[in-house]
């Protein structure tokens, strides 16, 4: 298994000027990322709808690298998305999934058969034509420069340790230094584009 | 067909509706309102056609191009909609996404007496989130859809058009 924060470190070297959907790796990003201006920390508007979002972003943004950290819990919630984005086959996603078996938000209950899915099989079925599965940080650190350097779509399925958390809500430390519209905001500036809509 | 080009939608009224107000994504799932414009915007160059498998991903979707400089609209039907309550909030309504859906109308007469239950909460539904939303049944109508879009970039939120017409052949 691997840490979230070590993998994401390892990533960030090899990032260049993607913009980066966090997801649930938010907590960790927002301490690691040097170009916040390029980060999109949106934490979770709503379940099942990361990978979607982030690859709505990749087809407008076509000549940008996107770069999404999904989680298992939220993408088993929407799996199709996964033949939307393969028949599409933006070549600027990298669709990365966090995977730690379970709702680790949520106390930490296993998601449906949390031991056994294989997920970045599912890519691979769904029409992915390239996907990885890591199981540590070394084999990880290893590839992800190869795997950054190739177009994509490509799909890489991590296995995380569970950073599982039991606070009520209101007592969870806020690690969002922004809200997710002046997120948005920021990276329409940063990419040169005026307000959304406009 | 029987019945003049004034009393029901065209799809190609639609579509350029679409064209007109720079759309540059259509999101949807196909159902029986609106799958008369398939294959028009499947010819459509300006414009890039995303299936989604489930009517709540065309909202995270239409934010994701939003957040990029698109400009999508989200085509699906009132049951999807409906379902789609909590992607709805998430990623249109929080993120202030400027979008317009085009509702099917499933069940919806106007003569008042609704044929299917989806049509009873389809208004409800809208009022529920706060959306603003326009019928459409014919060309002569198809103006609103310009009004829809107008409002959903002044509002910065999404705005709804119910389009209570069924398809009368392809095209």
């Amino acid at each position: 298994m691997i840490q979230t924060a070590e993998m994401l470190k390892v990533f960030s070297r090899h990032r260049g000027d993607a913009i980066v959907v966090p997801g649930r790796g938010g907590r960790h990003w927002v301490n690691i990322s040097t170009r916040p201006s390029r980060d999109l920390p949106l934490g979770d508007p709503a379940m099942g709808g990361h990978a979607m979002f982030a690859f709505g972003l990749a087809l407008a943004r076509p000549q940008d690298k996107v770069v999404l950290f999904d989680s298992e819990g939220d993408l088993l919630m929407s799996m199709g998305v996964l033949p939307t984005i393969a028949e599409h086959a933006p070549a600027n996603f990298y669709h990365f999934l966090l995977d730690n078996e379970c709702y680790a938000t949520t106390g930490g209950q296993p998601v449906p058969n949390a031991k056994n899915v294989r997920y970045d099989q599912l890519a691979r079925a769904s029409g992915y034509q390239r996907s990885y599965a890591f199981s540590n940080l070394e084999e990880f650190t290893g590839a992800i420069g190869d795997i950054m350097s190739q177009p994509g779509p490509v799909f890489v399925a991590l296995k995380v340790i569970p950073e599982v958390i039991n606070e009520a809500i209101g007592r969870r430390p806020k690690w969002q230094t922004r809200t997710r519209v002046q997120a948005i905001q920021d990276l329409r500036k940063e990419l040169g584009i005026g307000e959304v809509g406009a | 067909m029987a019945e003049s080009q004034e009393g029901f939608l065209s799809p190609k009224t639609v579509l350029a509706e679409m064209k007109k107000n720079g759309v540059t994504h259509v999101l949807w799932l196909p159902d029986s309102e609106t799958n008369w414009l398939y294959t028009l915007m499947k010819a459509e160059p300006s414009i890039t056609l995303v299936a989604v498998s489930r009517e709540g991903l065309a909202f995270s979707g239409a934010a994701g191009i939003a957040a990029g400089g698109g400009k999508p609209i989200i085509l699906i039907q009132n049951t999807g909609m409906l379902e789609s309550g909590d992607s709805l909030r998430g990623w249109a309504l929080s993120l202030n996404i400027p979008v317009v859906m085009m509702v099917g109308y499933r069940g919806y007469t106007r003569h008042g007496v609704n044929t299917d239950s989806a049509a009873d909460f389809t208004e409800p539904f809208l009022m529920a989130f706060g959306i603003k939303y326009y019928l459409v049944e014919r060309d002569a109508d198809s103006p609103r859809i310009s009004v829809a879009f107008e409002e959903a970039r002044k509002l910065g939120r999404p705005v709804a058009i119910l389009v209570g017409d069924e398809y009368h052949g392809f095209n």
